[in-house]
């Protein structure tokens, strides 16, 4: 009986710890940070983590800055070439390949995935008003916080 | 002998501190630098507060303007027109950190007036916007 009991504790145990991992697996944002990227990338909006992107994605951002999504958001060489480097060295893995690479991080797979339960209404409330605005409900996300249990949405 | 032990700290202030107190810059000093550029144009009548309203709220044939962000009172915080973020006040008189590094006023000044008028801005356009601004109180 002891012995099963035991059993019992240790299959439990290892499930949680299992799944707890996976969970954590699922949701690992990198919170690695610079300076220079912290200040150019989150002037205009939060300074997405490089983890968000595929190197190769990071490399076409950072060569069209002059043309950035509708706006002019150019850095000086130096600076290109220490964020560039910063955002290659932490960014996230490839994700099946595409003929070019997605530069949006709203229309990757993962975000649309990641965002699937979230309502219209939601994304239609003018506290929120885009889909760049993280802070909206990710109230941590300054800190690099995106768990999903410190979400908060606005009302 | 009591001297010499402030010697390090005197000569730390005058080779480290003082040079770099005289990089900073002030709102003002930059109003100097766009006066000397605009001089170049023999039909330049100085900087005018009022011209540099008209122009700070005015779109110039795109979307936007420079109050779509910084909003028509510069001396209170502006929003991203897009991203909705936060944009410290553009006023001297609100911020004091505006207008004191030229590296940052001129990678400002490349980047919106790309977006607000599809050029760079010229030494009359930024004179005046800089004369308007200053011209606010708090």
């Amino acid at each position: 009986m002891k012995l099963l009991n035991r059993f019992v504790v240790l299959v439990l145990a290892s499930t949680t710890l299992t799944l707890s991992v996976g969970a954590l697996a699922d949701m690992r944002i990198s919170t690695a940070s610079n300076p220079a990227w912290k200040a150019e990338c989150g002037s205009c909006h939060l300074a997405y983590p490089p983890s968000l992107l595929p190197a190769d994605a990071w490399r076409a951002v950072m060569a069209g800055l002059d043309k950035h999504f509708g706006a002019d958001a150019s850095v000086d060489a130096k600076t290109a070439a220490e964020i560039g480097a910063f955002l290659e060295k932490h960014a996230g893995a490839s994700r099946g390949k595409t003929a070019k690479p997605i530069l949006r991080i709203t229309e990757t797979a993962w975000f649309k995935h990641e965002h699937d339960e979230v309502g219209a209404a939601v994304w239609r409330n003018p506290k929120v008003k885009t889909p760049v605005n993280c802070a909206a409900c990710h109230r941590g996300a300054e800190q690099g916080n995106f768990d999903e249990h410190d979400i908060r949405l606005p009302k | 002998m009591r001297k010499a032990r402030y010697l390090p700290a005197i000569a730390f202030i005058s080779i480290v501190l003082l040079p770099g107190l005289a990089l900073a810059e002030n709102a003002s000093d930059f109003l100097k630098q766009y006066e000397a550029a605009a001089l170049q144009a023999p039909s330049f009548k100085g900087f005018s507060p009022q011209r540099g309203e008209s122009f700070f709220r005015a779109t110039h044939g795109r979307d936007w303007s420079c109050a779509s962000c910084h909003t028509q009172n510069p001396t209170a915080a502006g929003k991203h027109a897009k991203t909705d973020k936060q944009i410290a006040p553009l006023a001297p008189t609100a911020n004091a950190e505006r207008f004191t590094r030229p590296d940052k006023v001129e990678k400002w000044f490349k980047r919106n007036c790309n977006d607000v008028l599809g050029r760079a801005c010229n030494a009359q356009e930024k004179g005046d916007v800089l004369a308007y601004l200053i011209s606010l109180k708090k």
